[in-house]
């Protein structure tokens, strides 16, 4: 999962500093892996240099300045494709679905929508592993059935997740 | 469901005209069959912003849907999402409280029940989850039920619903009764029975659901060939992702809306 995507759209939400910054990843998405520090600040340099993001204002305090980042219109833009765009259906995929979905109620828009594109493009694979087994031998069908019993899973799980949509909503937004 | 039989039981109905439909069971399996008037690029069979309520509970609310000729369609969607009255509304089953089902380029809405249920019989085929067999008759005679009905002699009848039984591979089962055959059996009995008079539409609601993994997918392997061989569009309702892959394209319905149509086309 790209941190630098979740970071900007956790920023689209409300500015914020690094630190908290590293907070909200870490309590919605980290579970049991908490980012370091110089993963956030290393994200934060390149989403500066890319134009992304931007320094809001400097706070003085006890310790170093904090900055308070927020994102930019091209940002915005980025969160808008990365959010609009089917995954690749592959193990453990949930974990960026989730953050997507995630990010979605967050910053307003139609989560549903995310969900449908992928179950569109989970289906779009499983047609193909289909066709494969059926014009292969016993060896192909079985390694494809592998394939399609898992896809069948990630399924299942997005049809769980849209029914769940407007609890988890109030969930992220409480 | 209106009756067991959803081609219309009553043979009287079966001399009821339609203007510009064919006579049904004049087809031979893996023929081209009878032509629907309606344009060649357009869809054969769209049901367009239906809206259906039983009582005060909403089904549809607004399900628009296209198919065209020889194309299967997966409607996919949870229990209860309105999907199965959205195959009824479109065989002509259940008529919706507004919109419209037009098939070949006539609106089904607006015909006599006589003329729907003709039309179903000539036209349409239908699979359900347990098959809906006859059981005092033979798979053989149940696959010929639907050519007998429409006035087709009877050994003219079961010799085309032996060729079908062969294509759906359940050639040794048609002396049985459908209690002496296993749930795979039967459902193949059921496609067959529902291709034999070479329809232009089926549709099949959960058709596997009764089924294992491995029977499940014989009877779509199956089922989606002898299908695309002969030309015929399927609208399949499904809940099981392994089974919608055996489409062309899926749509999902959610809160009675049709949400993939847009998406997809």
């Amino acid at each position: 999962m790209s941190i630098g995507q979740v970071f900007l759209g956790l920023l689209e939400s409300r500015p914020s500093h690094g630190y908290d910054l590293k907070r909200s990843y870490d309590e919605r998405f980290g579970q049991d892996r908490p980012l370091h520090f110089g993963q956030v600040y290393a994200t934060l340099s390149r989403l500066l240099k890319h134009g992304l993001i931007e320094v809001e204002g400097v706070e003085p305090g006890g310790g170093p300045e904090r900055k308070r980042y927020a994102i930019t219109d091209a940002g915005v833009t980025d969160v808008q494709r990365w959010l609009g765009q089917p995954e690749r259906p592959d193990l453990y995929l949930q974990n960026t679905l989730y953050a997507k979905v995630v990010l979605a109620l967050l910053t307003g828009r139609p989560a549903a929508e995310i969900l449908d594109t992928q179950r569109t493009e989970h289906l779009r694979l499983m047609r193909e592993l289909t066709q494969r087994k059926l014009d292969g031998d016993l060896a192909v069908a079985l390694i494809c059935d592998h394939a399609l019993f898992h896809l069948e899973a990630d399924l299942r799980w997005l049809e769980l997740t849209s029914a769940r949509l407007d609890q988890l909503a109030s969930a992220v937004n409480s | 469901m209106s009756g067991q039989f959803p081609w219309g039981a009553d043979r009287s109905e079966s001399t009821v005209p339609i203007p510009g439909m064919p006579v049904p069971g004049t087809q031979m399996p893996g023929m081209p069959g009878p032509v629907a008037p309606a344009p060649a690029d357009g869809p054969l069979l769209a049901a367009i912003d239906l809206r259906k309520s039983f009582g005060t509970t909403p089904a549809l609310d607004g399900a628009t849907l296209r198919v065209r000729r020889g194309e299967v369609v997966a409607v996919m969607g949870p229990s209860g999402s309105g999907k199965s009255t959205l195959l009824h509304c479109l065989a002509g089953i259940v008529r919706p409280d507004s919109g419209q089902v037009v098939y070949g380029g006539r609106e089904l809405t607006s015909l006599s029940d006589g003329r729907r249920s003709a039309l179903r019989r000539g036209e349409f085929g239908f699979v359900f989850q347990f098959g809906q067999l006859v059981p005092e008759l033979t798979c053989l005679e149940n696959v010929a039920l639907p050519l007998r009905l429409g006035g087709v002699r009877r050994r003219e009848a079961q010799r085309r619903a032996a060729e079908w039984l062969d294509r759906l591979e359940v050639t040794e089962v048609g002396g049985k009764r459908p209690g002496e055959v296993s749930g795979g059996q039967g459902q193949r009995v059921a496609v067959a029975r529902a291709l034999v008079t070479g329809p232009r539409v089926i549709f099949a609601d959960e058709p596997t659901g009764a089924l294992d993994s491995l029977n499940g997918e014989r009877v779509m392997r199956l089922f989606t060939r002898a299908a695309k061989e002969s030309g015929v569009a399927v609208v399949l309702v499904t809940h099981e992702p392994r089974v919608a892959a055996y489409s062309d394209r899926e749509v999902v319905v959610r809160d009675g809306r049709t949400r993939a149509e847009e998406l997809v086309r």
